[in-house]
């Protein structure tokens, strides 16, 4: 259960695919213009990308390595058509908000980054925290962007008008202010250093993603991980003894100046 | 006296020219424009541009300090922002409107991109269209005397004569800074003079657009006329086309430059929704300068013959 735990703080904050892995950026930029949207968007994400980890974690021993791409597009395209159907039938509103987005949840990288990296090599379990974790994530950085798109440029907070229309900054609920807006969202999540894969404490570490991402967890990456820690420890500890073996050199070559010196001196005498 | 013999490294040519003096340079350039903006429209004008201003100001040392920068606003550099996009405003604006045109421009075109000389668009004129799709409304109502009217360039557009010697004297709707075509050409006097700047970029702009309006508006001298002296054409093309940090540095690119310009200009005026499309033309064109440069650098001395 720890390690479902952890598969949801991965996802909402370590993570995180709007902010952190910058991953699914064409619906976070097109269908932030409202909070509503924003929520819809990122719930009918988290349906879909639960279900899918689900399905294709449990038939990962079955589905052939060799045509295991288009495997998954017909397991993510059959759910995401499920969704479609069921957004049309209960929430037409949200349905004709969204558009044409909901199709184009079959191809968000979100998805199939999630089946590739985690689900294809991880248990049932595991892999569907870890698609509500990832699915929460996108939900929270969406909701993040149209909150304060909404507010700047419709004066409004999930649709209860608060800024009279004078005020409001139109440029918001366009497309350039989707950019300013996950521009600054980014820059202060680097800027207060919540913990995340790209600003994490491995700093130093001889790899990119600093040992601290998923694809890091029960594969080859994590071998090699081990063994390039062993080598820099290893360089490490040469590297300290080396520094304490020159501190004893020059310790040594003070101790017989001074001797030298004394003796002089005695000379002198 | 001594006789010996100096040697130092390049530069030897020096001059007393900086950033300073170049920046004042342009802020006196704009004054019998600012001057003739604040006498048609009144008191309101002159509060606008010292609002701008000190927007611009107040936020370059904000920022600098806030992020332990050198503190950058003795240079002028942001006051010239601010009086660019001030003039670009019309009268009757509401005060907070260009304030936040101001710090738009200055903290994230000019400073988030690492301040003066690495902007790649011109912060006033990014400014006024952040303020121009936020506030369209309020960005382009243009009163005279009381009166709200059409600008001339609006006129035009819709089929209806104008009066030249007018908008030659500057008795029109427009914002505070575009509507003397007298007092921009002073101003432009000056800085050619003073070598501020060179008439490549303003003459090619002129000219392409005015190629361009006769051939595809009317074949017509006195509409080619009002499409050169109306709107912000001459305004844009001696302050604002020719910024030193988003113009191209190379004779042959600031020719390219001006050419592109005056397309652009006339394909938004003739073919565009809106009147005018000076704005719009100078920061798409800015973002063509680095490629602009690299197709334009002229051969160094000793290599000609050797394309590389």
């Amino acid at each position: 259960m720890n390690k479902c735990a952890e598969r949801l703080y991965n996802g909402i904050i370590k993570e995180n695919p709007t902010f952190v892995l910058m991953l699914g950026m064409c619906p976070t930029l097109a269908v932030t213009t409202t909070a509503i949207n924003g929520v819809g968007m990122g719930l009918s994400t988290t349906a879909v990308l639960v279900f899918s980890n689900l399905i294709i974690s449990a038939l990962r021993k079955i589905i052939p390595d060799r045509v295991r791409i288009p495997a998954y597009i017909v397991i993510v395209a059959s759910l995401v058509t499920v969704v479609q159907l069921l957004l049309q039938a209960y929430i037409p509103s949200l349905y004709e908000s969204l558009g044409i987005y909901i199709p184009l949840i079959v191809v968000n990288c979100i998805i199939l980054g999630r089946a590739e990296a985690y689900a294809a090599k991880n248990g049932v379990a595991e892999s569907a925290f870890d698609g509500i974790g990832m699915g929460l994530g996108f939900t929270v950085g969406l909701t993040c962007i149209a909150i304060f798109r909404e507010l700047l440029g419709n004066g409004a907070f999930f649709g209860m008008e608060i800024i009279p229309e004078d005020f409001r900054i139109t440029i918001f609920g366009l497309a350039p202010g989707a950019f300013f807006v996950l521009a600054g969202l980014t820059a202060l999540q680097n800027k207060f250093k919540a913990p995340s894969a790209t600003n994490g404490p491995a700093q130093g570490s001889a790899l990119a993603c600093g040992g601290n991402c998923a694809s890091c967890n029960g594969s080859a990456c994590a071998a090699n991980h081990s063994k390039l820690e062993e080598i820099r420890a290893q360089e490490e500890a040469k590297a300290a003894a080396a520094k304490k073996e020159a501190a004893l050199k020059a310790a040594q070559v003070k101790k017989e100046a001074e001797a030298k010196k004394a003796a002089e001196m005695k000379a002198g005498e | 006296m001594s006789r010996l013999l100096n040697v130092s490294s390049s530069p030897h040519v020096r001059d007393t020219v900086t950033t300073k003096s170049i920046m004042y340079d342009v802020l006196i350039a704009m004054l019998p424009a600012a001057a003739f903006g604040v006498y048609q429209f009144g008191i309101q004008a002159l509060l606008v541009i010292v609002v701008t201003m000190a927007a611009c100001a107040l936020s370059e040392y904000v920022y600098e300090s806030a992020m332990g920068l050198p503190i950058t606003v003795a240079d002028g550099s942001a006051l010239v922002t601010g009086m660019i996009l001030a003039l670009n405003m019309p009268a009757g604006i509401p005060l907070w409107i260009p304030a936040l045109g101001g710090i738009f421009a200055i903290v994230v075109v000019k400073q988030l991109y690492g301040g003066l000389g690495q902007n790649f668009m011109n912060p006033a004129l990014a400014g006024r269209c952040f303020l121009l799709i936020s506030f369209a409304g309020k960005m382009s109502s243009f009163a005279l005397d009381g009166w709200s009217g059409a600008t001339p360039l609006a006129q035009l557009k819709a089929g209806q004569s104008v009066d030249l010697a007018a908008m030659f004297v500057g008795r029109i709707p427009g914002t505070i800074g575009e509507v003397s075509v007298l007092a921009l050409l002073a101003g432009a006097a000056y800085m050619v003079v003073k070598k501020v700047i060179s008439l490549r970029i303003p003459l090619t702009y002129i000219a392409t657009t005015a190629v361009f309006v006769f051939i595809f508006g009317q074949q017509d001298m006195s509409f080619v006329a009002a499409h050169v002296c109306g709107g912000g054409l001459l305004f844009g093309a001696f302050f604002m086309a020719t910024d030193y940090v988003t113009s191209p540095i190379t004779p042959k690119g600031q020719i390219v430059f001006g050419v592109v310009l005056g397309l652009l200009t006339g394909l938004f005026r003739l073919f565009g929704g809106s009147a005018e499309g000076v704005s719009y033309a100078i920061i798409i064109s800015n973002m063509l300068v680095p490629l602009i440069e690299r197709y334009t650098l002229p051969t160094a001395f000793g290599k000609e013959g050797k394309k590389a």
